[in-house]
């Protein structure tokens, strides 16, 4: 089964819209990697500046934020526009539903843990890499000096999705 | 134990249950526009896989920018045109049929009672206003509903909202909603179907339903639905009559998907609108939302009126009494766009297009058009928007731009004073 994880970028706000993670503009492209450059230039977070071209966001596998994260529009552009920039795995404590079923649809992880557990990975300080077990259900999550360890429960079948590399892989063999 | 109207409708669809919890659904409606479909159909026919599992279940429409703005947009209407043509998908709609799609398919009666419907589009809940299961999917789940007619869900849970009271004039199914989302929060309905019962829903147009309905998905709900009745059967008449030998059966047909007396709701928010007042969102979420009278004097530059959430005949109704007679505002820019060219040309004939130009609207064609920033009406940086859309975000009419959601005539008022406005006095 395919690995999750890696270096993680964390987007402290909740309610994070599929605009903002990729703009309404955007969506007259009709390839997935012109997606690309755009991911989350729009985003602004509460007091402070966000800069989507940072080193971290370039080398981020992984991308950690709060509640509701992908609300708004259907657009798959938006779990999209992730994967063409690497991103395998976001975490956060709810997703709205749309999104996180388009990311298990394309295979790959919305893992959702709890406040507490998510203010434990906030608190990291340093370059964090996150790896992710999926089989133990753990979200493994190092810093410089610090190992964090925190569960969760996938949905059975959204674990089904991941094994077969997504739902129309699934749909495909399966009706 | 009694069942909601969603777990009826589950039931009748299920094909198969992968995980206990998780169901796959046959659906009956799958509706496509030219944003979300084109990257499916390039995906499906890189794979070989450029089918579809029924043509007659597929509803396609050209409608977010169109006509085309740029040689983008007109590649992808020629990729929806191409495979509609290709696969004989009848019900297409293009330029001079086409409109927004979640006013154009319930016109064409193509939504009945306890039907599952899906469109790569979150407002696809509009059409849970005439008791069907209408949920907002993305590309890969649309691919797969194309290719074969299923889709996959949660078992569903219900959030009932109850509305009682005598609504006040100039107060509507637009500040109802704003009302509830305000309540919920942008959250409060997420993995659930909102279900709105009561008096005051019972009394409403499927026009008001379906602006209930429409902005479900705002309080993060998978669906809104309203239970089928006389309204609903009355509304299908005219694509049903060779069905039922008369509205009263069909309405007894349809009362088969009505929730039962003790079906079980995750929650349950009452609302008395006998004191509502008209509803205004500020800030960048649908939950930010004052009354009218809070928001007063705050300057507005453009104001639109129309999309899915209310760009219907009712609506053009209700802000055309407002500013019948009057004159916008210098400094406001008035954009009117009927949702279908029915719609456009019913406005017409009652007169409602003179009315709106003679006061300094434009009138554009039917399309989703500014409402999520692509054309027709894109704001500048730093500027204001009174709209009767269903967004707020942070840049979804044009960057830097700001959108307060609002009723018709809430709209129409700002455009005569060019600020917020309460609408209840121009109504006298
Ligand atoms: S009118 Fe606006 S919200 Fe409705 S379908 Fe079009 S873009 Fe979406």
């Amino acid at each position: 089964m395919k690995q999750f994880g890696g270096p993680a970028a964390f987007l402290n706000r909740s309610d994070i819209n599929t605009d903002e993670i990729i703009p309404a503009k955007y969506l007259t492209e009709i390839t997935k990697k012109a997606l690309a450059p755009h991911l989350l230039e729009d985003l602004r977070l509460e007091g402070q500046e966000f800069d989507p071209h940072s080193q971290v966001m370039q080398e981020a596998q992984v991308v950690i934020t709060r509640s509701n994260f992908g609300c708004g529009s259907s657009r798959e552009h938006a779990v999209w526009a992730l994967e063409v920039n690497d991103i395998n795995v976001v975490i956060g404590e709810s997703f709205a539903r749309i999104f996180r079923q388009n990311m298990f649809n394309c295979g790959i992880l919305a893992v959702e843990l709890s406040a507490a557990d998510l203010d434990k990975l906030f608190g990291l300080k340093g370059k964090v890499m996150v790896k992710v077990d999926l089989e133990g259900e753990k979200v493994i999550a190092t810093s410089d000096d610090t190992t964090v360890e925190c569960g969760f429960s996938l949905n059975a079948f959204d674990k089904k999705l991941i094994g077969a590399g997504g739902w129309l892989a699934f749909a495909d063999s399966n009706y | 134990m009694g069942q909601t109207i969603t777990e009826k409708i589950f039931a009748a669809h299920l094909r198969d249950t992968p995980t206990p919890g998780n169901m796959v659904l046959d659906i009956d409606v799958i509706m496509c526009h030219e944003i979300t479909t084109p990257i499916a159909i390039m995906d499906l026919m890189e794979k070989g896989m450029d089918r579809v599992c029924d043509p007659k279940r597929i509803k396609a429409v050209i409608d977010h920018v169109t006509p085309a703005k740029d040689s983008k947009t007109a590649t992808q209407a020629k990729i929806m045109r191409d495979w509609a043509r290709r696969h004989n998908i009848e019900d297409f709609f293009d330029i001079g049929r086409n409109g927004v799609c979640h006013a154009l398919f319930p016109e064409k009666g193509f939504i009945r009672p306890g039907n599952t419907v899906i469109m790569g589009d979150s407002h696809t809940c509009t059409h849970g206003a005439f008791g069907a299961f209408a949920a907002g999917v993305g590309t890969t789940d649309l691919e797969v509903g194309i290719l074969k007619g299923v889709c996959a869900f949660r078992a569903p849970k219900s959030l009932k909202v109850e509305v009682t009271g005598t609504l006040p004039k100039g107060v509507g199914a637009k500040d109802i909603i704003l009302n509830v989302i305000k309540q919920l929060t942008v959250n409060g309905g997420t993995d659930m179907v909102i279900e709105f019962c009561g008096p005051v829903i019972d009394a409403m147009n499927m026009a008001s339903r379906m602006t209930l309905c429409n902005m479900a998905v705002e309080a993060g709900a998978t669906s809104g639905v309203c239970q089928p009745d006389q309204v609903t059967a009355e509304y299908l008449w005219p694509f049903i009559k060779d069905e039922y030998a008369s509205i009263e059966a069909a309405t007894e047909d349809f009362s088969k998907w009505r929730s039962d007396a003790d079906a079980v709701y995750e929650r349950t928010l009452n609302i008395d609108v006998a004191t509502l007042i008209p509803q205004v969102t500020y800030g960048y979420k649908p939950d930010c939302v004052k009354d009218v009278t809070e928001m007063e004097g705050t300057k507005v530059d453009q104001v639109y009126i129309g999309s899915c959430t209310n760009g219907r005949i009712e609506d053009l109704r209700e802000a055309a009494a407002v500013v019948k007679g009057k004159t916008i505002a210098e400094t406001v820019r008035g954009i009117l766009v009927p949702a279908t060219p029915k719609i456009y040309s019913m406005a017409l004939e009652e007169g409602l297009i003179k009315i709106f130009m003679d006061s300094g609207f434009c009138i554009m064609n039917p399309t989703c058009g500014a409402c999520l920033g692509m054309s027709s009406g894109v704001l500048a940086e730093g500027e204001v928007c009174a709209s009767t859309t269903n967004r707020n975000f942070n840049g979804r009419m044009g960057k830097g731009g700001m959108v307060h959601l609002m009723s018709p005539a809430s709209a129409a008022a700002a455009a005569l004073t060019g600020t917020i406005t309460d609408p209840r006095p121009f109504l006298n």
